[in-house]
């Protein structure tokens, strides 16, 4: 059965909207299938806008594999601005695919992946605009899967009555492992409808499906248990680990918009995961263990990124660029190739005590010199091992000496607002930080025009880390203390003007807050807030602290017990029964470590210490060197 | 260094990109093609390619102009097959030439434009159009940058005529352009003048003076720029003084598919 394109109808529409070529289509190396050819066919949404969503990584590779795969198709949707939705209801236009036009209902599956919680409104507008109910329960066999990934779905409960199913990390192998399932299934002439296949899906252990899991309470609200309402479901569901990088090249035909987006460049992926060990931060911990992609094929993927994208800068990703064991050779190695033809190369994630001036000079050698930055993440010595970031002052000093010394006039320096054990003294102290930032600039220079900027986001504790029992701090507490950092950094007359300061208040954070530890009772409000006209909420402009809290109020819902609530060792997280390979037990002792200022080390230079990660998952640290070289291949 | 001037259509679709978005369209695929453009010195180097009078997002064209600095001499056919092979198709290089001195700028005096006005009466039309060419001044307001802004849009018009057409032409036509639907499609010859004035100014005008205003969002095309030859009164190609000037680059089909 043949499904139309809904362009034409949408093409009316287009003259009337902001930015209209975002809903086109027809990017370089976009692909359309026949519809017919394929007995599979994937949706992928980036829950934001194309301009935020095009970019994304994860979603240009599930694109490629899946179009990659025979009789399976993937094209891709995003979240569509409220200018167009208005008019898409008005004239009863669905949720379409930008590649072919293709109506998101028609799909098998509707993937969705979430970077952050701040998409699940958006998700609720698609899934309307779609014609798909919002409630899995409610669905039919007509209705695609709706499945989630990406970091957010490490903790999917707050959205687990609008999935039918979730996976957790590395979404590569799983793909390709889901797709076949489907076309089993429906080969076989879609035996026990829906439920069936979301049995077949859920019994591999690979697959979380919320419905086959029923959660109880204590009277007091925090929940009992959650277990498994059918035979063959399992208890626990374990996340993805794909363990050769270099047998995933992707993206090898990367997507070139037409419109801009928020990155321009051909990026690739170095490595996966980090075991530097920061308490606050998730991707460090559910990404274990570290994976290099070696030097040979970064080297061959930039060679094809460039030709079949002419971008003019690449971005070398990780978590933490300057941490791979060739990352040196690796940036000599770009800089000869791209010698005299403006490519630039930017490393985005570095930290300060793996980078040195050389590498930062090989990166800024045939394009544009744009500042450095560095994250410190806390104030002080003390807050900083509290949250294992151990950058010691003296790094950040000589660091920012040597980059000043060189040339670069600029250097941004990012921390965290609210982390644990955090006092006024530890978030006054960035000011004393970027104060000597300064000094060590001008006494290097001998020039006044030295810049820093320090730029502060809100601390959200967050699943699968140490700090997931945190309590996180209120947005008034947050809010005073920014307020003393502005106006001691404004004051001072020394260095006042040199310092420029960019925070964002605590509320999203809290609202963040509430999602990323939320239960499924939190669903209810993120429905509310939908249903009051909430979209967008990553967007400032779009963001409504106050529907948030009416909502919840509404839903019955204590925002502070979820958020600024800590937790006991015993109580059972919402996300427990979903495996990403941590031990309970060392996350538990890690947050008791934080508290009294105990260090981990990393364990990629000493030895193991047991998170878990490795034996539970069958996986091993892959880190180089290879003492292999880059080749100056022939440049256009 | 040597300079090409190029001409492209911006068609379908693609009409949708702004000139931003055209901009670094053509900066990739001229990096892609292996065109070896100059470029700008200092602190943040930027290719020479720089554009005459960009047809607003939404108007599709048959005949922008762009012209691209090049650090060693090309020939112009192959930069034409090698630049448009590069470029997403909608954005097709229709022509390219060597430039010879001058300004391109300064020869696209005028520009021809279509604008089909599906579901409208021709009638209605005929009407419009004559009451408007026989107005002295037609006052219009236009919402800019800087806000409202009051013109005449009347003077900058050579030509207005309309026509009907029925059904597709088989090109990339879409919308509102179902078949048997009936279209009316205006031909306008407009001069380029500050503040400009589009095709839309002309049908806001249309509606001032005759209360005509079409059913749907109107698909305008730009059909032609160039000098404008004042004994015929019809447009010239702006390129064919580069073509006489320099060698190479010989008219393109391009030349034909203007007539207007």
């Amino acid at each position: 059965m043949p499904v139309e394109s809904i362009f034409p109808r949408l093409e009316a529409l287009l003259p009337k909207v902001q930015k209209p070529i975002q809903y086109v289509g027809g990017e370089l190396n976009s692909t359309v299938k026949d519809w017919d050819s394929a007995d599979v066919r994937w949706a992928l949404m980036y829950p934001d806008a194309y301009e935020v969503g095009l970019p994304n990584q994860g979603v240009a590779i599930l694109y490629e594999i899946l179009n990659e795969l025979p009789a399976t198709l993937a094209e891709r949707t995003y979240a569509v601005w409220p200018d167009l939705e208005a008019l898409m209801r008005a004239e009863g236009v669905p949720q379409f695919t930008v590649d072919a036009h293709r109506p998101v209902r028609a799909f098998d599956v509707l993937g969705l992946s979430f970077s952050t919680e701040l998409g699940y409104t958006n998700m609720l507008t698609a899934l309307d605009l779609a014609g798909i109910p919002l409630v899995a329960a409610d669905r039919g066999d007509d209705d695609p899967i709706v499945l989630a990934g990406g970091h957010a779905a490490f903790n999917p409960e707050p959205i687990a009555d609008f999935l039918d199913a979730a996976v957790l990390g590395d979404g590569e192998q799983i793909a390709i492992a889901i797709s076949e399932v489907i076309r089993e299934w429906k080969a076989e002439g879609r035996p026990g409808g829906r439920d069936e296949l979301l049995m077949r899906l859920a019994e591999s252990g690979g697959v979380y499906v919320p419905k086959f899991y029923d959660v109880d309470y204590h009277p007091d609200g925090r929940i009992k248990r959650v277990a498994p309402n059918r035979p063959d479901v399992p208890w626990r569901v374990h996340k993805h680990t794909v363990m050769d990088l270099d047998e995933w090249p992707y993206p090898k035909k990367p997507l070139v918009p037409l419109a801009e987006t928020v990155h321009e460049r051909f990026s690739v992926e170095i490595f996966r995961g980090c075991t530097r060990g920061c308490r606050f931060c998730q991707a460090g911990m559910i990404t274990r263990p570290v994976r290099e992609r070696s030097i040979t094929t970064i080297g061959a993927m930039v060679d094809n990124g460039i030709k079949e994208s002419g971008f003019n800068e690449v971005g070398l990703l990780s978590l933490s660029s300057a941490d791979h064991s060739e990352i040196g050779a690796v940036a000599k190695g770009l800089a000869d190739r791209y010698e005299g033809t403006n490519t630039s190369l930017s490393l985005p994630s570095t930290r300060v005590d793996a980078f040195n001036i050389d590498l930062a000079n090989e990166f800024s050698r045939n394009g544009r010199r744009s500042g450095l930055t560095f994250a410190p993440e806390g104030g002080s010595e003390r807050l900083r091992k509290v949250i294992n970031k151990m950058v010691t002052e003296e790094d950040l000093i000589r660091t920012v000496t040597a980059a000043y010394s060189q040339g670069w006039r600029q250097v941004k320096l990012y921390f965290m607002c609210g982390l644990p054990t955090e006092t006024d003294e530890d978030v006054l102290g960035i000011a004393d930080l970027a104060k000597k930032v300064i000094q060590a600039g001008r006494e290097a220079t001998g020039s006044r025009d030295i810049r820093c900027t320090v730029s502060i986001g809100g601390f959200v504790p967050k699943p699968h880390t140490p700090f997931q029992w945190a309590g996180q701090a209120d947005h008034e507490t947050v809010d005073r203390r920014l307020k003393a950092l502005r106006d001691s950094l404004r004051g001072d007359k020394q260095y006042g003007r040199a310092i420029g300061f960019r925070y964002h208040d605590g509320k999203p954070s809290i609202v963040e807050g509430l999602l990323s530890r939320g239960d499924r009772r939190i669903g209810a409000v993120i429905r509310a807030v939908w249903e009051d006209g909430g979209r967008f909420d990553g967007w400032s402009e779009h963001f409504s602290y106050e529907r948030w809290m009416a909502a919840a109020a509404k839903a019955g819902i204590d925002v502070d017990w979820y958020t600024v609530r800590e937790r006991e060792e015993n109580e059972v997280l919402p996300w427990d029964h979903l495996d990403a390979g941590l031990d309970r037990e060392w996350l538990w002792q890690d947050w008791q470590e934080a508290v009294s200022g105990g260090e981990v080390e990393d364990c990629r230079w000493t030895p193991c210490y047991d998170c878990g990660v490795c034996p539970t998952m069958g996986t091993e640290i892959q880190v180089g060197p290879t003492g292999k070289k880059l080749l100056p291949l022939t440049v256009l | 260094m040597q300079r090409l001037r190029v001409r492209y259509a911006k068609r379908g679709r693609l009409r949708f990109t702004s000139h931003r978005d055209i901009s670094r369209a053509v900066e990739r695929a001229v990096r892609r093609a292996g065109i070896p453009v100059a470029f700008s010195a200092g602190f943040s180097p930027h290719p020479k390619i720089s554009y005459a009078g960009a047809a607003p997002t939404g108007v599709a064209s048959e005949a922008e102009y762009l012209e691209i600095g090049v650090t060693t001499p090309c020939d112009p056919q192959q930069v034409k097959n090698d630049l448009d092979r590069s470029l997403p198709p909608g954005l097709d290089v229709l022509d390219v030439v060597e430039a010879a001195p001058g300004a391109l700028a300064d020869r696209l005096e005028v520009s021809e434009w279509e604008v089909r006005l599906p579901g409208a009466d021709r009638e209605l039309a005929v009407v419009a159009a004559e009451k408007f060419l026989a107005a002295g001044t037609v006052e219009v307001e236009r919402l800019t940058k800087k806000g409202p802004r009051r013109f005449d849009a009347r003077e900058a018009v050579l030509r207005l005529t309309a026509l009907s057409a029925t059904g597709s032409d088989g090109t990339d036509r879409t919308a509102a352009q179902v078949a048997g639907q009936s279209c009316v499609i205006l031909r306008m010859v407009v001069r380029h003048v500050t503040p400009a004035v589009r095709p839309d100014d002309v049908l806001t005008g249309l509606r001032l003076v005759a209360d005509f205003a079409p059913p749907v969002p109107p698909e305008v095309t730009r059909l032609a720029q160039g000098p404008l030859d004042v004994r015929t009164g019809a447009l010239a190609d702006p390129l064919d003084l580069d073509r006489e000037t320099t060698r190479g680059g010989e008219a393109g089909p391009a030349g034909e598919h203007v007539a207007g």
